[in-house]
């Protein structure tokens, strides 16, 4: 059982890359249009009071409209849903514990459901470089644009770096105390750290090699 | 801790926002001053450690298990404003990649995760050490305590906004954030500490090297993040914290939900203890709770620098020095 995510493929496409490639009517929008429909889609459901159940019925039927429209596998949409609904339901738990708390937690379910759909339609059909594009022309500072562009781009091969630094410790290790699996756990991270620093400075001459400047 | 969408109102989450923005460009203005672009790659990378290094499990009991925030331990390895910036990138890039986080909440969150967590932290591992000394051990001790302090103060700062929006009420909020996040706390604070006392161990020089900036710009920047960090208790906190001692009604109904909420599962032990028996006043009685818990922490904090410190400077420690080289 503990040992099962262990034996995962090296690259998580699905965990962490939520783009589904497709030619469908919205994969083909211009990005700024999608990006700026999600965050009106989204104000608007925060926006909606808390009792316009119709509202919310409407805007989750355009949201399933969009869905269909895009062709992305709905289990796909479906199941990323779930993963990141549990946080939201664990704050609105805390809603649950006041005066009129069912009211209230009932309505940030709905508002929390409809703007996660709308984020995960989002990135399931733009890619977060595409995305990084409209922050560009939106005057984001360009120093945070190439710092989430960095780290967008070494998140995959980070990740699959802890991976092999996890095989590696476990191919080594016979013990399984939880006291010194703490131990152990942290010497990944650092040594993950120290990987990441030596990477930092060869990713600096190979930038500087092409004329990057900040 | 991440707020998801539709749990704040416009003004909380407009407030929010601005000041998000106002520490963003405290940070990135520091970076800019310091002028090393070398360290640009640096943090970028340091933002997919941190998603990287969260995905590591740390078991805890029953099944369940922890993993590192990370803001202190970017704060303590690359100083503040690398640390502002990556965690933005984390949060914004959890927001929209991931989902993980509201947009609308963006503000708020990168407010609580990306600069009162890191700020708060960096400040009172530099106010530690300064006090401590700068051995391994007045580091860790520094890290450990720095690591407590940070989480709780985010975990209150995001009540308060929760509060504010008036989604949850804070007599709930507070006491469920402040009390559940006292003992993530502590998880938080074991990992930053080894963490920090494993890059002691294998590369002593990346936790000496500090971004080479002068004293004063070093202050000013601190200096900006505290003034941010205290405006964000003044508009989230202090409100209720002021308005809180009125009358006893209050009191027992804050008490009837907590008895309430002991009986389901996100309300751990902390609730209970939170307010002391034979203490009439809530205020005095959460005071008191409150520096217990510091207290504790701290005590803590010491005990694991203690433990994690190689003793190479005690009595004994010459056989061990003697030792070493034979082996």
């Amino acid at each position: 059982m503990a040992a099962a995510p262990e034996v995962r493929p090296l690259v998580h496409d699905e965990l962490l890359n939520p783009y589904r490639h497709g030619a469908s009517l919205i994969h083909r929008l211009p990005a700024p249009v999608k990006l700026l429909g999600a965050a009106a889609c989204v104000l608007v459901s925060v926006l909606l009071p808390r009792t316009a159940w119709p509202a919310y019925a409407g805007m989750g039927a355009g949201l399933l409209l969009v869905a269909l429209l895009s062709s992305v596998p709905l289990r796909y949409l479906g199941r990323r849903l779930l993963l990141a609904e549990p946080f939201a339901v664990g704050v609105a738990l805390l809603a649950l514990l006041q005066d009129h708390g069912l009211q209230v937690f009932l309505a940030m379910l709905a508002k929390s459901t409809l703007c996660l759909s709308c984020i995960i339609l989002l990135n399931s059909t733009t890619r977060f470089t595409d995305l990084l594009q409209v922050f560009r022309r939106l005057r984001v500072p360009a120093l945070l644009v190439v710092t989430l562009a960095l780290m967008h781009r070494y998140l995959f091969v980070l990740v699959d770096e802890t991976a092999r630094l996890r095989r590696a410790r476990r191919s080594r290790t016979f013990t399984t105390g939880r006291v010194f699996g703490w131990g152990l756990t942290a010497t990944v991270a650092a040594q993950l750290f120290v990987r990441t620093s030596e990477r930092a400075e060869r990713v600096y001459a190979a930038m500087c090699a092409r004329g990057w400047k900040l | 801790m991440h707020i998801p969408d539709g749990f704040l109102d416009a003004k909380t989450a407009v407030i929010s926002a601005g000041m998000a923005a106002v520490g963003i460009g405290i940070a990135l203005r520091s970076v800019r001053r310091a002028a090393s672009a070398r360290r640009v790659p640096l943090i970028g990378l340091a933002a997919a450690f941190v998603f990287a290094a969260q995905m590591l499990n740390f078991p805890v009991a029953g099944g369940t298990s922890g993993h590192l925030i990370g803001a202190v331990l970017v704060a303590v390895l690359l100083g503040p404003s690398a640390a502002v910036l990556a965690m933005t990138a984390v949060l914004v890039v959890q927001c929209f990649m991931f989902a993980d986080g509201g947009v609308t909440a963006l503000g708020a969150n990168v407010f609580n995760m990306a600069i009162v967590a890191p700020g708060v932290g960096y400040a009172i591992y530099a106010l530690v050490r300064r006090a401590a000394g700068d051995s391994l051990r007045s580091r860790l001790l520094a890290t450990a305590f720095a690591a407590w302090c940070s989480t709780v103060v985010a975990a209150i700062v995001c009540a308060g906004q929760l509060a504010l929006a008036g989604t949850v009420a804070w007599k709930v909020a507070f006491p469920a954030m402040a009390g559940i996040h006292m003992l993530i706390a502590i998880g938080e604070a074991v990992i930053t500490t080894l963490v920090v006392a494993a890059v002691a161990r294998a590369r002593p020089e990346l936790l000496a090297s500090r971004p080479p900036t002068s004293a004063s710009s070093h202050y000013t920047e601190l200096t900006a993040y505290g003034l941010l960090v205290s405006l964000g208790l003044v508009v989230f906190v202090a409100p209720f914290a002021s308005g809180w001692p009125d009358g006893l009604e209050k009191v027992a109904a804050a008490l009837g939900f907590e008895h309430r909420a002991t009986a389901t599962p996100i309300m751990a032990a902390p609730l209970s203890n939170y307010t002391i028996p034979g203490f009439q006043s809530a205020v005095s009685s959460t005071i008191v709770a409150g520096g217990v818990g510091i207290l504790v922490a701290f005590v803590l904090a010491y005990v694991l620098a203690r433990a994690l410190t190689p003793r190479v400077d005690a009595a004994h420690g010459r056989g061990a020095g003697g030792a070493s080289p034979c082996a």
